[in-house]
């Protein structure tokens, strides 16, 4: 049954199946037709033109001969002492926050869980960043780290261009980062939390077990599914970021907070490199699906 | 008293949330005058409004508010009624394509932007559509479609079947049925897709870089950047005041589906 809809029937020709399977299935695409198009058009069909792309030097300008290069940009992307400290930003800034930001977001998660008062205050502010533009997010810091009309220097009595400092700049995008994510990953943490099951903490408390070895041996093993899912879709999601980072610093100062995809936007429309800036995007996805992979089969490992 | 550290803990977290919040909501608040101060006050002394109407007063900022409405509106009505058949269809027909759009919205976050916006470019690029704004319509519609999809097709498979079942036995024809039992109760899916999707283009901000070079045609976000030039302090007033209605969108967006959030995933987060 599930097989036969991913093939069109020819239309008006009754086949080997039974009239009823191939008229359904022809209605099935022919309502998944308007929908169909734009995907393929102009996302299914970029992304496999992209990893073309990446084999080619092509350059994004009207007037250029595009011909194969096979693995070239492969190789001048390793021996590319930019990319190389760009790709080091960009662990720093994916592992840093998204482990900060788990880390800040159970600590949230199980306050919300306990019954405090206030905490409806806490639950409201923990969502508002999911409601804001991501580029009201980066101005609104930048309003913070102002280094004249900003609150930051006042607060702390210091007289620092947080974003243009050399050292100081990718921590301060960092702190960033988890303000933004925090939302999402609080949320979903929150709902694992209600979702274990009460009867293993009035069994644990029986056993006179401390709240420490309560969420020591029974909460953090019950959430370990819903922490393997958030957190790879939070490090997914910061390597690749790109929208926060630009508003904030555009990747300065001198580079301090280029991030890959920073990087590889400016060889593409800076400097119009398309086949080389591709390349840099499909080692970055298979980078990204490596690790991945190796996580996800760690923990699957060590689960059973 | 075992309560105190976890309330010294919320008092700190709620301190890292909202700090910025009041900061920008300060900003927008002040005169150029306050702002170039030595010593940055948390409240302003002479609260003023003048920024937002500053802010209004500016042509690129009004006419960029207009260009992303429109925009947004063309996309979500667009995405929505794209959508709408093929969700039927997901929820309907049992169907490999199910399984397809989900893993396709899996796929698309884990390939980095770069990889799509590049082909994309010169695809649009060689149809005329570089500097447009049906160009980014599409380019919207296309990335929201997958999400889209899946919330409605939720939506759709909610409508028990047999209510379709009972309007053919009283000779309901299968489009009538649609048309006169499916789609009323399929109204409020329909507003949420909508407002989803509203919300996604109205903040979308890597495509329009990309596809709008032109100031004379950017949406709001990218205009809002553009704001903060290297004038110094004095436009910075008038930038938070912006900002803030750029986000009303969403915020009632928020307000909206905050019931379904409770009802949802918070269940229990919200009582006591």
């Amino acid at each position: 049954m599930t097989a036969t809809v991913t093939r069109a029937a020819p239309p008006g020709r009754p086949g080997t199946r039974s009239r009823g399977i191939s008229r359904q299935t022809r209605e099935t695409w022919l309502l998944m037709l308007p929908a169909l198009v734009p995907v393929l058009l102009f996302s299914v069909g970029p992304l496999l033109y992209g990893i073309g792309l990446a084999f080619t030097d092509a350059r994004n300008t009207r007037v250029h001969e595009t011909s194969f290069v096979g693995l070239e940009n492969f190789t001048r992307l390793l021996g590319d002492d930019e990319f190389w400290a760009s790709f080091k930003i960009g662990a720093i800034w994916s592992v840093s926050v998204t482990v900060l930001q788990f880390l800040a977001a159970l600590g949230l998660a199980l306050l919300l869980n306990e019954r405090l008062r206030f905490r409806g205050v806490a639950r409201v502010l923990a969502v508002v960043p999911w409601a804001m533009p991501p580029v009201v997010i980066g101005l609104m810091w930048k309003l913070v780290y102002h280094p004249d009309a900003g609150i930051l220097n006042d607060l702390l009595g210091t007289d620092v261009n947080w974003l243009a400092d050399f050292s100081l700049a990718l921590p301060a995008i960092i702190v960033v980062g988890i303000w933004t994510g925090m939302p999402q990953t609080t949320v979903v943490l929150l709902a694992g939390l209600q979702g274990v099951p009460k009867e293993l903490y009035e069994a644990g408390h029986m056993d006179g077990a401390g709240s420490w070895r309560r969420f020591w041996n029974i909460t953090l093993p019950q959430l370990r599914p819903v922490i393997v899912a958030i957190t790879s879709l939070d490090f997914v999601w910061n390597i690749n970021q790109f929208g926060l980072v630009y508003v904030l610093t555009q990747g300065g100062p001198g580079g301090q907070t280029r991030l890959p995809m920073l990087f590889a936007y400016e060889e593409a429309f800076r400097y119009r490199f398309a086949g080389y800036a591709s390349m840099l995007g499909l080692a970055m996805a298979i980078v990204v699906l490596a690790v991945l992979g190796l996580y996800l089969w760690r923990q699957m490992r060590e689960t059973r | 008293m075992r309560r105190v550290p976890q309330y010294v803990a919320l008092a700190a977290y709620v301190v890292f949330l909202a700090f910025p919040l009041v900061w920008l909501l300060s900003t927008a608040l002040k005169t150029p005058r306050e702002m170039a101060l030595a010593d940055p006050t948390w409240i302003p002394r002479e609260p003023t409004l003048a920024n937002f109407a500053d802010a209004f007063g500016e042509q690129d900022l009004v006419g960029a508010a207009v260009r992303s409405l429109v925009v947004a509106l063309a996309s979500s009505v667009i995405t929505v009624l794209v959508s709408l058949p093929a969700s039927y269809a997901m929820a309907r027909y049992r169907s490999l394509l199910n399984r397809v759009a989900i893993g396709w919205v899996l796929v698309s976050q884990v390939f980095p932007f770069i990889l799509i916006i590049i082909p994309l470019f010169m695809i649009l690029r060689d149809l005329d559509l570089v500097n447009t704004l049906p160009g980014l319509v599409a380019v919207h519609v296309t990335f929201t479609l997958p999400f889209a999809l899946w919330m409605l097709q939720g939506y759709v498979r909610a409508v028990p079947r047999e209510l379709e079942e009972a309007a053919a036995v009283d000779g309901a024809g299968r489009l009538r049925s649609i048309v006169s039992v499916v789609a009323p109760l399929l109204t409020p899916g329909v507003v949420a897709t909508l407002l989803f999707s509203f919300i996604s283009s109205w903040n979308e901000f890597m495509f329009a870089l990309v596809i709008l070079q032109d100031p004379d045609v950017m949406t709001l976000p990218l205009t809002l950047v553009r704001f903060t030039g290297p004038e110094g302090v004095a436009r910075l007033g008038p930038l938070a005041a912006a900002s803030l209605m750029a986000t009303i969108p969403s915020l009632i967006f928020f307000a909206i589906i905050q019931r379904r959030l409770k009802s949802g995933l918070m269940a229990g987060a919200v009582k006591g």
